[in-house]
C-alpha cells in the first residue's frame, strides 16, 4: 500500500512538472495569458488582436523570444501614443517549439483561442509550413517576420517580411564571388530542415551562375547534429577556403568549434540563422570571430530609427541587443499599423474580413514601408508574398556584429 | 591522411560511447534490467560539470568532475532505491517501462531547472593538441584524453571486478541471485553499488561527451545514450570489453560511414551493422552463449 501511495505521489509530481515544462514561456510570461474575454474568438474588447507564434524554448528560442519582445515593444509604443485610429493593439503570443508538426497547429490553435485577428508568424519556416494551409482556410492574415522558406508565401494570405531563402542563397553566392572572398567553396547544411536546405540549393544555382567552385557539399541531421568531425574533415581535404553555413547558431557554433579542433580556418559565411550565435550562453566568441553573415539588418547601423530601436530595446530587455527577427518583428508591428490605420480595420471586425482587406491593400502600388530592415530602401510587396528588399552582410568582430 | 583523421575522430567517439557503454553493460549484467534513464544522467553530470566549472563555483576542472561523479552517484543510488527496487520482483518489460518513464522525468526535470536554451559546455580538457605531419593530422586534446579515460576505466573496472570483494560478488549475483543470497552476499547493496559506479561513469562520459561536443541541453543525452546501448549490445551485452570494442567499433563505424558513404545515412548504417551482427551471432562480439532453459 505505502508503496502504491509513493509511486502516485511521483507520478502527480511528475505530470505537474511536465505541465510546468510546457507552459513555460521565458521572456514573455504577460503575452500568453489568455484574457477571458476574448476566449470566445470574436473579439469583445475594444483592442485589435495580433497573434505570434515562434519558438519560445529550445533550440531556436532566442528568434521567437525576439520576436515577441520586439513586437510587444512596438504595440507598447503604439498604444502609449494613442493606438491606431484611436483603437489599441493587444499582442498574444504561443510557443511552437520551432517544431513542423502538432505543436505548430497547436500553437496557431491557441492563439485564434485568444481571439487573434491578425497572424504574425510564424518565426521559423519549418513551423510557417505547418500551418499555412490552415491560415488559408480560415482566411487569416499571415505576415511572417522570419519565416523565409519559398513555399510558405504560396497561398494568397501569405506575406513575408524577410527575404525568401532564394534570394538568401543567390544573393549569398553573389556577395561572396564579388567580393572575391573565395575560389573554392565548401557547404554544410540541415537535410532535415526546409530553411537549410532551400538555401542550399539556391546557392547551388548561384554559385554556378558566378563560377564559384563547390568542392564539398556536407549534410546533417537534427538527430546526428553534434559530431561535425567528418564534415570538417571533408571541407579541409577538399581544401575549401569558405565554408557556407546556411544553418541555425546552435549547430553552427558545434562547426566552429570542430574546425578549431582539426586546425582548420577557411573563412565562414552564413545567413540570417547565424544570428544568435553570439548570444548562446557561455558561448567563446572567439570562435565566431570572423564569420560573415547576410542580414537585413545590423545592430550597430548609425540611422535614427536603428538607434532609436536598439535604444528602446535595450532599455526594456535587460540590455540586450536586438538581433535581425527582433527588427524583422518589429517593422511587422508597424507595417500591420499602417495598413490598420489606411483601410479603417476596427477591433468589431472578424479576421477573415480584415484579410479580405489586408491581403489586397499589401500588394497595391502605393504601399510601402520604410523601416529598421531594407538597408535604408522602403519594402513593397508583390501579389507572391514577397518583399523586395536588400540583404547586407555584417561580420562579427570582437564579439559583436559589425557592418560591411 | 584524411582517411587517418576519420579514423581517428572515429575512435574518439567511440571512446565516448565505450564509457557510456560500460554503465549500460554493468547494470545489465549484475541487475538484469535496461536502464533506459542512463544516457540522461550523462545530461545531468554534464550540467553539475558546467555548473560548478563555469557557471556558478569556478572550480578546476579535474575538481568539477569529481563533483559531478558525487552527485551523479547519489542520484544513481536514489534512482535505483526510488524506481527500480521496489519492482524486484516484477516482470523485466514492468522495469523497462519504469526505465522510460524515469529518463523523461529527468529531461524534464532538468528542463524546468535549467530552462530550454542550451549553453555552451567549456571544455574540462585544457591539454594541447598534437599534430603530425605538419599539421595534417591534428588530434585534439579531447580526443587525446577520451582514449586514455576510457582505457584507464577498463582496466581499471576488471581488476576491480576480479580482485576486490565487492567485484567478485558483482560477478555472483550476476550469475545466480538466489545463490549468491544464500552464500551470504547482500544482494540489495551489491546492485546499489552496481548503480553507483554506473552513474559515476556517466559523469565522466558527460563530461567528455560535452567537452567534444560543447552544447549542454536537457535532451543532450538522448542520442549518445541509444547509441552507447547499441553499442553495448554489439559488443556483447554484460562484457566489459565487449562494451569497449562494441563503442570503438560504432564510433568508427558512424565517422566513416558519414565521410565516405552519406552524410545521413550514417546512423542508418550504424544500426544496419548491428543487425548484421546479431544475424550471426546474437548475443554479440564478446556475448557468452547463453543455454535458453525450458
Amino acid at each position: 500500500m505505502k508503496l502504491k501511495k509513493i509511486l502516485a505521489v511521483m507520478l502527480a509530481l511528475v505530470m505537474v512538472l511536465s505541465f510546468a515544462a510546457c507552459t513555460k514561456t521565458p521572456g514573455n510570461e504577460n503575452g500568453s495569458d489568455v484574457d477571458p474575454s476574448n476566449v470566445d474568438g470574436n473579439n469583445s474588447a475594444s483592442e485589435i488582436v495580433i497573434g505570434v507564434s515562434g519558438p519560445l524554448t529550445g533550440g531556436a528560442a532566442q528568434y521567437g523570444n525576439a520576436v515577441v519582445n520586439a513586437a510587444q515593444l512596438a504595440v507598447d509604443e503604439i498604444n502609449a501614443a494613442g493606438g491606431v485610429n484611436g483603437t489599441n493593439l493587444k499582442l498574444v503570443s504561443a510557443d511552437d517549439e520551432a517544431d513542423s508538426g502538432e505543436k505548430a497547429v497547436s500553437a496557431y490553435n491557441s492563439l485564434k483561442d485568444q481571439g487573434m485577428q491578425i497572424f504574425l508568424g510564424t518565426v521559423t519556416s519549418g513551423s510557417c509550413l505547418a500551418v499555412i494551409d490552415k491560415t488559408a482556410d480560415d482566411n487569416m492574415f499571415q505576415l511572417t517576420p522570419s519565416a523565409s522558406a519559398d513555399a510558405v508565401i504560396a497561398n494568397d494570405n501569405c506575406f513575408q517580411i524577410c527575404f525568401t531563402d532564394s534570394n538568401q542563397g543567390a544573393r549569398s553566392a553573389q556577395y561572396i564571388a564579388e567580393n572575391n572572398l573565395a575560389t573554392k567553396v565548401a557547404v554544410i547544411y540541415d537535410s532535415s530542415d526546409a530553411y537549410s536546405t532551400g538555401i542550399y540549393n539556391n546557392f547551388k544555382k548561384g554559385a554556378a551562375d558566378k563560377n564559384l567552385e563547390i568542392v564539398a557539399e556536407q549534410s546533417f541531421t537534427k538527430d546526428s547534429n553534434k559530431d561535425f568531425s567528418a564534415q570538417i574533415q571533408a571541407c579541409k581535404t577538399a581544401g575549401a577556403d569558405l565554408v557556407f553555413l546556411p544553418i541555425y547558431y546552435t549547430e553552427a557554433s558545434l562547426i566552429l568549434k570542430a574546425a578549431a579542433n582539426a586546425d582548420y580556418a577557411p573563412k565562414f559565411f552564413g545567413c540570417d540563422g547565424l544570428d544568435g550565435i553570439l548570444s548562446v550562453e557561455n558561448f567563446d566568441v572567439k570562435l565566431a570571430e570572423g564569420v560573415m553573415l547576410l542580414t537585413p539588418f545590423a545592430a550597430d547601423a548609425e540611422d535614427d530609427a536603428t538607434k532609436k530601436f536598439v535604444a528602446a530595446y535595450k532599455a526594456k530587455y535587460n540590455n540586450e541587443i536586438p538581433n535581425q527577427f527582433a527588427a524583422d518583428a518589429y517593422d511587422g508591428i508597424y507595417i500591420l499599423a499602417e495598413l490598420i490605420k489606411a483601410n479603417n480595420i476596427t477591433a468589431d471586425m472578424s479576421a477573415s474580413d480584415i484579410c479580405d482587406i489586408l491581403k489586397v491593400e499589401i500588394c497595391k502600388e502605393g504601399f510601402s514601408y520604410k523601416g529598421l530592415t531594407g538597408a535604408g530602401s522602403a519594402l513593397t510587396w508583390d501579389n507572391t508574398g514577397a518583399v523586395s528588399k536588400d540583404p547586407m552582410a555584417v561580420v562579427i568582430k570582437d564579439g559583436a556584429y559589425a557592418a560591411l | 591522411m584524411g582517411f587517418l583523421s576519420n579514423l581517428i575522430n572515429g575512435i574518439s567517439l567511440g571512446s565516448i560511447y565505450a564509457v557510456i557503454a560500460l554503465g549500460y553493460t554493468m547494470v545489465y549484467g549484475i541487475a538484469k534490467m535496461l536502464n533506459f534513464a542512463h544516457g540522461d544522467v550523462i545530461m545531468i553530470g554534464g550540467y553539475f560539470v558546467y555548473l560548478s566549472s563555469s557557471k556558478l563555483l569556478h572550480l578546476p576542472p579535474v575538481l568539477s568532475v569529481l563533483i559531478a561523479m558525487v552527485a551523479c552517484t547519489i542520484l544513481g543510488i536514489t534512482i535505483e532505491k526510488i524506481a527500480y527496487k521496489p519492482l524486484r520482483k516484477a516482470t523485466s518489460l514492468a522495469v523497462l517501462i519504469t526505465a522510460i518513464g524515469v529518463s523523461y522525468f529527468l529531461q524534464n526535470i532538468a528542463l524546468v531547472i535549467f530552462g530550454a536554451n542550451p549553453v555552451t559546455f567549456t571544455s574540462v580538457v585544457s591539454i594541447p593538441a598534437i599534430k603530425l605531419f605538419d599539421g595534417q593530422i591534428v588530434i585534439s586534446g579531447e580526443t587525446s584524453v577520451a582514449i586514455v579515460v576510457s582505457i584507464l576505466v577498463v582496466i581499471g573496472l576488471s581488476l576491480f571486478i576480479k580482485k576486490t570483494k565487492t567485484g567478485k560478488a558483482m560477478l555472483a549475483v550476476s550469475e545466480d541471485k538466489g545463490a549468491a543470497q544464500l552464500m551470504g552476499i547482500n544482494v540489495n547493496k551489491t546492485i546499489s553499488i552496481t548503480f553507483a559506479i554506473g552513474s559515476a561513469l556517466a559523469a565522466i562520459a558527460g563530461a567528455l561527451y560535452c567537452s567534444a561536443y560543447p552544447i549542454l541541453q536537457n535532451t543532450t543525452g538522448a542520442m549518445p545514450g541509444i547509441k552507447a546501448f547499441t553499442a553495448a549490445v554489439f559488443g556483447g551485452i554484460g562484457s566489459i570489453p565487449g562494451a569497449m570494442i562494441g563503442g570503438i567499433l560504432i564510433g568508427v563505424i558512424e565517422i566513416l560511414g558519414r565521410a565516405y558513404i552519406s552524410t545521413q545515412l550514417a546512423d542508418a548504417i550504424v544500426f544496419a551493422v548491428l543487425i548484421l551482427i546479431l544475424m550471426f551471432k546474437p548475443t554479440g562480439i564478446l556475448g557468452k552463449k547463453m543455454v535458453e532453459k525450458v
